[in-house]
């Protein structure tokens, strides 16, 4: 089963452009937990974002597509980045996701990552292409 | 956990109890090295490890985990082996100054439990892992006792997950496991990664049992059983787990990558009624592209390290043409057939052979892969196999020799054991009958 452990640190929404993590020893401790991760065999992918207000929002009120520019004034959570990881159970993955670094203002939101499987046969019909858009996005 | 642990992640018993199973699939192989490190006997250190996991069990959905129970596992694990030690020694008189050595590494147990716990956490127990791997693949066992110890020590797979995942009862495997566990010690197996000399054998032994995990899992089609697709991802975790521990192997990236690229075709493989579907006719989209990625770099490390021509680097490259391959079409059939001769001077077989047949016939046309299959004819090895009359036919018919080809149908038929095939195989005959007739 796949999961992705998303981390929501606190104070992230309002964090000025060009915003990054510069606590040396809270990096190092990150990368040992990473590397601890990928030892265990169970590390697909992790990755940190920048802030929001370098970033921007789509909505689509009546449907049509409106941009707004990052920070967003209502939001109170948002994401720092994330770690995608392969383990046998949904325990495995909240044992996982204990053992980050975390400091106090961080929350991480572990959730399963869907899989054609998981869907009626179907919307699995429709899904088809699915895994080769995937390909297409990283090599 | 406990009252830390908000809804849903705790909640009562059996949440603290996933929990703990939880810790165990991740730390358990290390405390288990850890141990034997200091008992030199893998069995011993399996069974204290239990004893703490017991521990756990009892205490900790009472008082709650603690705050590192991995660490505190090894702990416990250790300060039990330590007490097996004294006990040892007192029984045997062993000589003085190991008795000193022991006071003094028992002085330090019994320090303060929160101080050995936050040493616990710092410890690097790569090499001791390493040992345990080729321990538990140790020559001196059967093949079946030296898969069915990896899941154990390894993969911290209880006998009844193991008994599940191979069809055998439960006892078969809990036999299995106390008798390797025997032999190690009456053989006097060391607890240490094989020396230079050895290192290529051994390495060999430990890729063997785990590709021989992977397909167990992988071979079931049926798959109505959790626990048997769950052996190829344990298969791979381990594999990924042994790449971190010896970086500069290239088989074992090349295993690695094999493993990866196979494990991506696993839903595609069968059909919305159960049936086997063929490499050529499966649903690409349906392949899972985050294995073939990650199998492709593991390739790609293989081969950095001068390993493009091992065994398992050549079937993973192999395997990775197909990966590539948008559409079956575009399928770089010369390639593979290059990979197939270099993989049948390397590790000659049959079953190669008929595969180089098919990849020539691919590359090549059907005259060049029948000219090989022609050869394997009378193959003593392949008198019960109904691939090579399915190939045959296949290529003869493609000749247009259809009498010759309903013959090899026919003949595939009667040999094979899955029905589905069976009928296809029929139909195909029949198909070359009609034309004829």
């Amino acid at each position: 089963m796949r999961f992705m452990l998303l981390t929501i640190p606190h104070g992230y929404e309002s964090a000025a452009p060009g915003t990054i993590p510069d606590d040396v020893d809270a990096v190092a401790a990150m990368m040992a937990y990473n590397e601890s991760m990928q030892k265990a065999g169970v590390l697909i992918s992790c990755d940190g974002l920048h802030p929001p207000s370098m970033g921007a929002r789509v909505s689509f009120p009546g449907r049509k597509p409106k941009v707004v520019d990052g920070p967003f004034a209502e939001a109170k959570e948002v994401l720092g980045g994330y770690w995608i990881i392969d383990v046998p159970s949904r325990a495995d993955a909240i044992e996982w996701a204990k053992r980050c670094p975390g400091s106090e203002n961080e929350v991480i939101e572990i959730r399963q990552i869907q899989e054609i499987a998981d869907f009626p046969p179907d919307v699995q019909a429709l899904t088809s292409e699915f895994a080769s858009m995937q390909a297409v996005k990283k090599t | 956990m406990g009252a830390s642990e908000g809804r849903g992640g705790g909640g009562g018993e059996a949440a603290v109890h996933r929990s703990i199973e939880a810790v165990w699939r991740i730390e358990s192989a290390k405390i288990i090295a850890t141990v034997a490190r200091m008992v030199r006997d893998v069995g011993l250190a399996e069974e204290l490890a239990q004893d703490a996991l017991v521990s756990a069990l009892e205490q900790w959905p009472e008082k709650g985990a603690p705050d590192n129970p991995a660490a505190w596992l090894t702990v416990v694990a250790k300060r039990r082996a330590l007490d097996r030690l004294r006990h040892r020694q007192l029984a045997e008189h062993k000589a003085p100054e190991i008795g000193r050595e022991l006071d003094a590494q028992h002085e330090m147990a019994q320090a303060d439990f929160a101080e050995a716990v936050d040493a616990a956490i710092d410890d690097d127990i790569g090499d001791d892992l390493l040992r345990l791997v080729f321990t538990a693949c140790h020559p001196v066992l059967s093949t079946e006792a030296r898969v069915a110890l990896t899941l154990r020590l390894m993969g911290g797979l209880g006998t009844d997950e193991i008994a599940r995942a191979f069809l055998v009862p439960e006892a078969t495997v809990a036999q299995r496991i106390v008798r390797a566990k025997r032999t190690l010690l009456e053989a006097r197996v060391p607890f240490e990664v094989p020396r230079r000399h050895e290192l290529q054998a051994r390495l060999a032994s430990v890729l063997e049992v785990l590709y021989l995990i992977f397909n167990e899992g992988y071979s079931a089609t049926a798959g109505d059983d959790w626990m048997r697709p769950a052996l190829c991802e344990e298969a791979m975790r381990l594999g990924r787990i042994v790449a971190e521990l010896m970086p500069d192997a290239s088989e074992v990236h090349g295993l690695v990558a094999l493993m990866e690229i196979q494990a991506s075709r696993t839903a595609a493989r069968v059909g919305a009624s159960g049936e086997p579907v063929l490499l050529l006719e499966q649903n690409r989209a349906r392949w899972d592209h985050m294995l073939i990625r990650r199998g492709l770099a593991a390739l790609a490390r293989a081969e950095a390290l001068g390993g493009a021509f091992g065994p398992y680097a050549l079937q993973a490259a192999i395997a990775a043409c197909h990966g590539r391959a948008r559409t079956a079409d575009e399928t770089d059939w010369p390639r593979i057939a290059a990979l197939y001769d270099a993989l049948a001077e390397l590790s000659p077989s049959p079953i190669v052979e008929l595969n180089r047949a098919v990849a020539l016939s691919m590359a090549f046309g059907p005259a060049a892969g029948l000219e090989v299959v022609d050869r394997l004819v009378g193959e003593p090895a392949l008198q019960a196999y109904h691939l090579l009359p399915a190939v045959r036919g296949d290529l003869l018919l493609k000749l247009g020799r259809r009498a010759e080809a309903q013959k090899e149908f026919d003949r595939a038929a009667s040999l094979t054991r899955n029905t589905r095939e069976r009928t296809l195989l029929l139909a195909r005959a029949r198909a070359c009958a009609a034309v004829q007739g």
